[in-house]
């Protein structure tokens, strides 16, 4: 391409030289607040390389002058957050849980912190507020499998429930009376009419009920009590309160009691620091249903 | 003729030139991962995937699993506080290719090991709403319908050992035989635990006869951020 710089006749600026079918372009310089902007942006990098760490060397990196870190910085920032609240975190942490309620400064501090723990970690199973859903019990209401003091709340939440990661964890294991063949097919039929009469429910076969009766008190209630009322040591769900976890319908008790389905829960102690615990702990066992 | 005119109007300068340039870039950036070693910080625990996790890791990448969730938690005091130890890139020295990233329609999942039961996944990917009412997540059910391949598995782990994952002759000899013994109930997994210590083993989908596509990816999901026990390590072990 022919190059030739000239004068424009108009502007008085000169061309780039270049001529595209008749059209020439002016040769106009960079505006000078741009161009001083760009050379400020270049002493700002090279500064900022020199500062901070930079440019890999072959066997490690340059770490600039400051000495920044990100990972110290992160450890100070959490270090400086739990140094703001250490005055109720260590309380909370040492504190009886009991005892905690008559401080309401203490009391308020860790509702909310057990709340924020609760909906980060329990509410996928639990739902918000404790409402349950199917299959993952009510923290809400007065029905516990394990129990519903303070210290029993405390338990579970510290070493969940058949989780075998964690030896102490809570364990409870019914046989699957249909699966292992203990009871055939019409014997679970009699047994699970039995159990609705328990909860005070009309059997939909009341001779049903009545063979299952027996089957019931040879086979159950060694568990769930001669009443139904279940045991929280064992871990052994009430059968007489119409809260059914598995469902309450005829069909739904049949399959539990032919091959029962079992609850695990995740051991949070370790997971969560002592505090936290504590405040999950409060948080659950004001939901509606503390003991 | 000034320089820039030479580089722009002979081809010859501007090809070389060009490549002197883009290849500043190129060296900068991987030279030193070939060369340094501390990138990686000095941890115990991580291991290769054991074949189910791997099988498992296979579907999350081939559904795009990662549109929607990184695998990377920076260290930020808001993410530390809400899911854990910030990652460490010794966490993802085996996984080709890695599965970070900050786009998070769906929360990290770093570390979601062991923050759910086996039972909840499997509710979860089936029907998501069913367990988080407001989750905008497709649903996943097919995945409890499809049988996994067990068939030439170990020319995954044999491709992977290639490029430099540590999977022993045993670990490759076995590959088969543990894809399938990990989901399924009463199985031998004593050597297998000692193969791929950790991994979650059992029925994991609630369907004891099949192992499908739903035990692979739990048995994924619930290795994630498990290998490495943060209480071992201070800020400053974790400093290159």
């Amino acid at each position: 391409m022919p190059t030739k710089v000239e004068k424009d006749a108009l502007t008085g600026t000169e061309t780039t030289g270049h001529e595209w079918d008749g059209i020439k372009e002016l040769n106009n310089p960079l505006p000078r607040w741009w161009l001083y902007i760009f050379y400020a942006t270049i002493i700002f990098s090279v500064i900022w390389m020199l500062l901070y760490p930079s440019v890999p060397w072959l066997n490690g990196y340059f770490g600039g002058l400051l000495g920044y870190q990100q990972r110290e910085v992160i450890e100070d920032q959490i270090g400086n957050a739990r140094q703001a609240q250490a005055q109720f975190l260590d309380a909370i942490a040492e504190s009886d849980l009991t005892a905690l309620s008559e401080d309401p400064d203490l009391f308020q501090f860790a509702l909310t912190g057990g709340e924020a723990a609760y909906n980060n970690n329990c509410a996928p199973c639990h739902g918000l507020g404790g409402a349950g859903q199917a299959n993952y019990p009510v923290l809400a209401d007065d029905v516990w499998l394990w129990g519903g003091s303070m210290e029993d709340i405390h338990h579970t939440l510290d070493v969940g429930v058949r989780w075998e990661e964690n030896q102490d964890t809570r364990f409870s294991l019914m046989p699957a009376y249909g699966t292992l063949g203990i009871f055939d097919r019409d014997q679970i039929r009699d047994v699970a009419n039995y159990v609705l009469t328990l909860s005070g429910q009309a059997a939909p076969d009341p001779e049903a009920a009545e063979r299952g009766a027996a089957l019931y008190a040879e086979q159950c209630a060694l568990c769930h009590m001669d009443d139904g009322s279940g045991d929280r040591l064992q871990g052994s769900p009430a059968l007489n309160d119409q809260l059914w976890l598995y469902g309450g319908e005829l069909e739904e008790i049949m399959a539990q009691i032919s091959a029962p389905r079992h609850g695990v829960m995740p051991a949070w102690g370790g997971r969560l620091d002592p505090a936290t615990l504590n405040m999950l702990t409060l948080y659950v066992h004001s939901l509606g249903g503390g003991e | 003729m000034s320089l820039h005119d030479k580089a722009e109007k002979n081809v010859i300068w501007l090809v070389a030139l060009t490549l002197v340039t883009v290849s500043i870039g190129g060296i900068v950036e991987l030279v030193p991962l070939h060369t340094i070693d501390s990138t990686i910080e000095p941890v115990d625990g991580v291991r290769p995937y054991s074949p189910l996790e791997l099988y498992g890791r296979d579907i999350y990448i081939r559904e795009g699993c990662y549109n929607c969730h990184s695998q990377m938690i920076r260290p930020f005091r808001d993410e530390v506080e809400r899911y854990g130890p910030y990652s460490l890139a010794a966490e993802s020295m085996y996984d080709h290719p890695f599965q970070w990233g900050s786009k998070r329609t769906g929360p990290d999942l770093a570390r979601v090991g062991g923050r759910y039961s086996n039972d909840w996944h499997a509710l979860h990917m089936i029907d998501p709403r069913s367990v988080v009412p407001a989750s905008i997540m497709p649903p996943y059910g097919f995945m409890a319908e499809r049988e996994i391949e067990a068939e030439g598995f170990r020319a995954h782990l044999e491709t992977l050992e290639f490029i430099g994952v540590p999977y022993s002759e045993e670990m490759l000899a076995a590959a088969e035989a543990d894809l399938i013994a990990q989901a399924t109930p009463d199985a031998d997994t004593r050597d297998l635990l000692e193969r791929y210590p950790r991994a979650v083993v059992g029925d994991l989908d609630g369907n004891p006869d099949a192992v499908t596509e739903l035990d692979a990816i739990i048995a994924y999901l619930q290795i994630l951020g498990r290998m490495v026990d943060f209480a071992d390590y201070s800020t400053e072990d974790l400093i290159q």
